[in-house]
C-alpha cells in the first residue's frame, strides 16, 4: 500500500523515557507513571495537569488541548480503562494508575476496531475531535459491549464537534460494537 | 473508496475545451508552481487553497490523480506555503474545487500532453498513438519504458525540469462521463493520522529551539494599559511590552502559563465601557450610523396582479462565535532575513502581506507555511495568534516561539459574525401571488479579514504603541451574493423588488467573515416569511414555493427533500411536533440546496431530523459533498437553536463552553442528506449551502410545532417564551 497521507509532521516520540520538563524556577517533583503500558519518569510542577504531561513531557500528540476546563473532551484519556478529560486532571493523581492515550489502542500498526470504524465510516470532518471521541468510545466499549444508539449519544455527549460530524460518529461507535461482537462470536 | 488505473489509448477529450485559462492557473501559469514529479512514483500537487477539515485536498487528489491518469495513492497534497505555493486567495466561500480544482485539472490535462509530446519525441510516434497508465507512458504494444517520473528531469523551456514552462493555451479536459476517480467517494487523505493521534496539527508542531509564547489581553474591548509592576517570574521568562500589547515568552508552556498569570496580575488597565446593550441588539443595529445601499431593485409586473394585501416582519440574530474545537495557534522565528510562519490562516498569502504592511516589512520578508489547524468556518483567531507569534519571536531572535490562545482568549478576541436584522415586506395580488418584496438588512460587515480595505486587520496592531483602532469591517460589494446581504435576494419569481444594505459605521464588537455571511439569517428570514405569505395566500408551503419557483433545479431539490421526509406538507401536526420547509440556491448563484426538519416541542424545542437534498452541480468526492452538508446542518441547528455572544457593557462573557453551549450529541438532529445529480453542471461548493435552508426548515417546524411565529434567533424556550407573550 502506497503512502496515502498528505503529509504528515512526523512520529510521536515513544514513552518509556526518563523526561524532564524543564520550568525555570518553578519547584519540581517526579512522577512514575505508566502511559500506553509502558512505565516513565516525568519531573514536572506539582500542580501540572496530565494533559500537560502527556503532550509536553511525554510528546504524546494524541490527546488534544481544547478547553481547559474538561469542558469538551478534546484531552480524554482512559485512567485505568474509564475515559475522562486530562486538562483539568492533575498529574500527580495519575501515579500507580494505567494511562492510555488513542495513541495506545493500536496494536502495533494495526488500527483497533473503533479506530478502524472511524476510517470506514469517514467519521471526522477536522478531526481536532477524534482523538477524544475514541477514546471515549473505547471506554464505552469496554463497560457496555453492544450498546443502543442513544447510550452512544449519551456516553458521547461531554465530548463536542464542532463540524457536525456526529451522525458518523455514531455510527462508528456501533459499528465497532457489532464488529467486535462479530469477532467474538466468529 | 476505490481507486483505479487503467490505460487510456487515446487523449482525455471534452466536447470543447475551456474558452480561456481558468483565473487562478492564468495568474500562476507556471506549470512546476502546480505539479511536482521529484519524488519517483509520487506525483506532488501544489494548491492555493488549505485544508481546514473540510476534505479538499482529497478532492484536489482526486482531480489530479483524474486528469493525470495515475493512482489515487499516487497523489500527495503540499500544504500551502507562500514561497512554493500559487497564490489563489483565501480558501473561503466555497469556491476551492471551483476555482483550484478548475486550474489543477488544466495545469494536469498540460502536464499530460507536455509529457506525451517529449514521450514522442523520444519513441519517434505521434502523441496521439501513447496512452497514460498509472504515470508509464504506455504505445499499443505496451509500456514504453518511459513515466512522468523519467521525462520530468528533462529541460524545460524556463527552467531545468519539463514543466518549467508556462501553460499554453488550454487544453481538452476529460469529460465527466469518462471519470473513474473523480466523481467517486474517495475516503480522506487525512483521516488515519486524525483516529491515531499522529502530529498533524499546528498544534503539534515542536521546532529545535522553540519557546512558548503568551499573550495577556486587556480585560475589556476598550482598555490601555496604565502600568505594570514587577511581578516574580520564573527563570529565563522574557517579557514583552509594547503600548497596551502585553506578552512572556518563556521555554516552556507551562512556565508562559505561570508567567503570563503573574503579569496579568501585575497589569493595570484604564477600562472605557464600549460594548451595546446585549438585550437590545434591534435598538443596537437600527440607531448606529450606516451606510445605505441598494443591492437589488426590480420594478417590473410579471405575472403578478396589483397588491392587495402587505405583510410585514423583522428577524434577527445575535453576535455568533467560531468556536472552533482548537483555539487559534502559531509559531513564528525570525532570523536575519525576516520571519517564517507556520499557520492554519485561511488566507497565508493575505496574511504574509497583513504582517509585512503591519510591521512595515518588505513581504519578501515573511514567509507564512500553513499547518492544519482544527476545523475554521471563517475568519478566526488564526491570523491574529500568528502576529502575536511574530511580535513574541522578534524578542528571541533565532528561536521560534508557539503561541497558543487560551480557550477564554478565543471565545472573546477572535472576530465575530454580526449581529443581524432583517426588515422584512411583500405584497400579495388577489391571486395570492407575491407581486412585491421589499428586504433591508442591517449588520456590520463580514468582510474583515487581513487586507480587507487595504487595512492589515490584525489584532495587535490596535494595542502596539501608535496603534489605530481597527476600522468598522467592510461588506463587499453591494449585491445579493456578497457580505451581510449574501441571499437578501429572494431566489423566488419576484417582479418587483428592493433589496438595501444597512452597513454599520461603528464597530464595537469586532466583526468578520462566519460561514454563509449573511446567507444564515436572509435564508432563515425569507424561509419564515415565505410561510407567513403561504398562510396569508391559503396556501401550504411546498404548493406556494413551487408556483414561485420556475427553476428547474430548484424545484427539483425541494420536491426531493419533501418526499425524503414523508412529509404531508402540514407544518402543525397537532400533536406538539412541527414540519419545516427551508430552500435557497447559495448566494442566488451556486449550490441549491432544500432542507426539511421535524421539530418536537415540549419543555424545550428539540429537532428531531433534519432532511435535505442539495444540488451543486458536478460532484468529485460524493462523500465529502455529504459530510459537508451533513455538518453544515448540524451547525446551523446549533446556531439556530442555542448560540448567542453574551456580553456586558465592557467585554465579552461568554468565553467558553459553559457560557456558548453548542449542540450536543443527545440534541443533535438525524440528518439526512442526499444529492441531487447534476453532472453537467459547474461544480459551486457544498460548504455552506445548508446554513440558511436549515435555518429556515427549523424556524418554520418550531412555527408549526407551538403554534407561534419565532423571529428572533436563537430559537431558545426563553426566545419562544417571549414570543408567545408578544403574539
Amino acid at each position: 500500500m502506497l503512502q496515502t497521507n498528505a503529509y504528515s509532521l512526523g512520529q510521536a516520540r515513544s514513552t518509556g523515557l526518563r523526561v524532564t520538563i524543564p520550568g525555570g524556577a518553578m519547584e519540581q517533583h517526579e512522577l512514575h507513571l505508566t502511559v500506553n503500558g509502558a512505565s516513565c519518569t516525568v519531573a514536572c510542577e506539582p500542580d501540572a495537569p496530565l494533559l500537560d504531561v502527556l503532550r509536553h513531557g511525554l510528546g504524546l500528540s494524541g490527546p488534544r488541548f481544547g478547553c481547559g476546563l474538561g469542558l469538551c473532551g478534546a484531552c480524554f484519556v482512559l485512567i485505568d480503562g474509564q475515559a475522562r478529560s486530562c486538562c483539568d486532571f492533575p498529574a500527580w493523581a495519575a501515579e500507580g494508575r494505567q494511562v492510555t492515550t488513542v495513541e495506545g489502542l493500536m496494536d502495533g500498526e494495526t488500527l483497533s476496531a473503533v479506530q478502524r470504524a472511524f476510517v470506514d465510516e469517514q467519521a471526522a470532518q477536522c478531526g481536532y475531535c477524534t482523538s477524544g471521541m475514541v477514546v471515549r468510545a473505547v471506554g464505552l466499549l469496554r463497560a457496555s459491549s453492544c450498546p443502543s444508539e442513544q447510550e452512544v449519544r449519551e456516553a458521547l455527549d461531554g465530548n463536542l464537534c464542532r463540524c457536525g460530524a456526529h451522525r458518523r460518529i455514531v455510527g462508528a461507535v456501533m459499528k465497532a460494537a457489532s464488529d467486535t461482537a462479530g469477532q467474538a462470536s466468529a | 473508496m476505490t481507486t483505479t488505473s487503467r490505460s487510456l489509448s487515446v487523449p482525455p477529450d471534452s466536447p470543447a475545451p475551456p474558452p480561456a485559462l481558468p483565473p487562478t492557473l492564468a495568474a500562476n501559469p507556471v506549470l512546476a508552481r502546480w505539479l511536482d514529479f521529484s519524488e519517483p512514483g509520487v506525483v506532488t500537487v501544489f494548491s492555493g487553497k488549505v485544508e481546514y477539515g473540510q476534505g479538499v485536498w482529497t478532492a484536489l487528489a482526486q482531480v489530479a490523480a483524474e486528469e493525470l491518469d495515475v493512482d489515487l495513492r499516487r497523489v500527495r497534497v503540499a500544504p500551502v506555503s507562500t514561497a512554493t505555493s500559487p497564490d489563489e486567495g483565501t480558501t473561503s466561500g466555497s469556491r476551492s474545487i471551483e476555482e483550484s480544482g478548475s486550474s489543477l485539472r488544466q495545469a494536469c490535462a498540460q502536464a499530460r500532453a507536455v509529457f506525451l509530446a517529449a514521450a514522442a519525441q523520444r519513441l519517434g510516434v505521434p502523441a496521439a498513438a501513447l496512452g497514460v497508465t498509472d504515470g508509464e507512458i504506455t504505445t499499443g504494444a505496451g509500456g514504453s519504458g518511459l513515466s512522468y517520473w523519467s521525462l520530468a528531469g528533462l529541460p524545460g523551456p524556463a527552467g531545468p525540469g519539463l514543466l518549467d514552462r508556462e501553460a499554453g493555451d488550454p487544453q481538452p479536459v476529460k469529460a465527466p462521463a469518462r471519470w473513474s476517480v473523480a466523481g467517486r467517494s474517495a475516503a480522506r487523505l487525512d483521516i488515519p493520522d486524525k483516529v491515531t493521534g499522529r502530529p498533524r496539527f499546528l498544534h503539534d508542531l515542536v521546532l529545535p529551539g522553540m519557546r512558548y509564547g503568551r499573550v495577556i489581553r486587556p480585560p475589556a474591548a476598550a482598555a490601555s494599559l496604565a502600568g505594570l509592576g514587577d511581578p516574580p517570574l520564573p527563570g529565563g521568562v522574557v517579557t514583552v511590552r509594547d503600548g497596551s500589547f502585553l506578552g512572556v515568552v518563556a521555554e516552556t508552556d507551562r512556565a508562559a502559563g505561570v508567567a503570563a498569570r503573574a503579569v496579568a496580575g501585575a497589569a493595570r488597565w484604564d477600562v472605557t465601557p464600549s460594548l451595546p446593550d446585549e438585550r437590545d441588539l434591534k435598538g443596537f443595529l437600527l440607531s448606529a450610523p450606516a451606510q445605505v445601499v441598494t443591492v437589488d431593485e426590480q420594478h417590473g409586473t410579471g405575472a403578478a396582479g396589483p397588491v392587495t394585501r402587505t405583510l410585514e416582519a423583522e428577524f434577527t440574530r445575535p453576535f455568533l462565535a467560531h468556536a472552533s474545537m482548537a483555539p487559534s495557534c502559531a509559531v513564528a522565528s525570525w532570523d536575519g532575513a525576516g520571519v517564517t510562519v507556520w499557520s492554519h490562516s485561511q488566507g497565508p498569502f493575505a496574511l504574509r502581506n497583513a504582517i509585512a504592511g503591519g510591521l512595515d516589512l518588505d513581504a519578501r520578508q515573511v514567509t507564512v507555511n500553513h499547518v492544519e489547524g482544527a476545523g475554521a468556518y471563517g475568519h478566526n483567531g488564526a491570523d491574529d495568534v500568528a502576529l502575536d507569534a511574530v511580535l513574541l519571536a522578534r524578542a528571541v531572535p533565532g528561536h521560534p516561539v508557539r503561541v497558543l490562545w487560551a480557550r477564554e482568549d478565543e471565545m472573546a478576541w477572535a472576530p465575530f459574525g454580526p449581529a443581524m436584522l432583517a426588515r422584512l415586506s411583500a405584497g400579495l395580488d388577489t391571486h395570492g401571488r407575491i407581486a412585491t418584496w421589499r428586504q433591508d438588512v442591517w449588520s456590520n460587515g463580514f468582510i474583515g479579514r487581513p487586507g480587507s480595505g487595504g487595512e492589515p486587520r490584525l489584532l495587535a496592531l490596535a494595542h502596539l504603541a501608535g496603534g489605530q483602532p481597527m476600522s468598522p469591517a467592510p461588506d463587499g460589494p453591494p449585491t445579493g451574493a456578497m457580505g451581510s446581504t449574501r441571499n437578501a435576494v429572494p431566489g423566488y419569481d419576484i417582479p418587483d423588488r428592493l433589496i438595501v444594505r444597512h452597513r454599520l459605521l461603528t464597530m464595537p464588537i469586532r466583526t468578520s467573515s462566519l460561514r454563509s455571511l449573511g446567507a444564515f439569517l436572509n435564508v432563515f428570514a425569507i424561509e419564515s416569511f415565505m410561510d407567513e405569505l403561504a398562510a396569508a395566500a391559503r396556501a401550504g408551503p411546498l404548493e406556494f414555493r413551487l408556483a414561485h419557483l420556475s427553476d428547474p433545479r430548484a424545484r427539483r431539490v425541494i420536491e426531493q427533500a419533501a418526499q425524503m421526509s414523508g412529509w404531508d406538507g402540514q407544518v402543525g401536526q397537532g400533536d406538539g411536533t412541527g414540519f419545516g420547509l427551508g430552500y435557497a440556491q447559495y448566494k442566488g448563484g451556486a449550490g441549491y440546496c432544500a432542507a426539511v426538519a421535524r421539530v418536537e416541542a415540549g419543555t424545550d424545542v428539540r429537532v428531531s431530523d433534519i432532511w435535505l437534498a442539495v444540488d451543486v452541480g458536478r460532484v468529485i468526492n460524493p462523500d465529502g459533498v455529504i459530510n459537508q452538508v451533513e455538518g453544515g446542518a448540524v451547525q446551523s441547528a446549533s446556531w439556530a437553536l442555542r448560540e448567542r455572544v453574551r456580553f456586558d457593557r465592557t467585554r465579552i462573557t461568554s468565553v467558553n463552553w459553559d457560557t456558548y453551549p453548542i449542540l450536543r450529541f443527545t440534541e443533535v438532529p438525524q440528518v439526512h442528506a442526499a444529492i441531487v445529480a447534476a453532472p453537467g453542471e459547474r461544480e459551486t461548493g457544498a460548504g455552506e449551502v445548508a446554513q440558511g435552508p436549515v435555518a429556515g426548515a427549523i424556524g418554520n417546524a418550531v412555527a408549526g410545532a407551538v403554534g407561534v411565529r419565532v423571529r428572533d434567533l436563537p430559537l431558545t424556550r426563553e426566545q419562544i417564551a417571549r414570543a408567545i407573550e408578544q403574539s
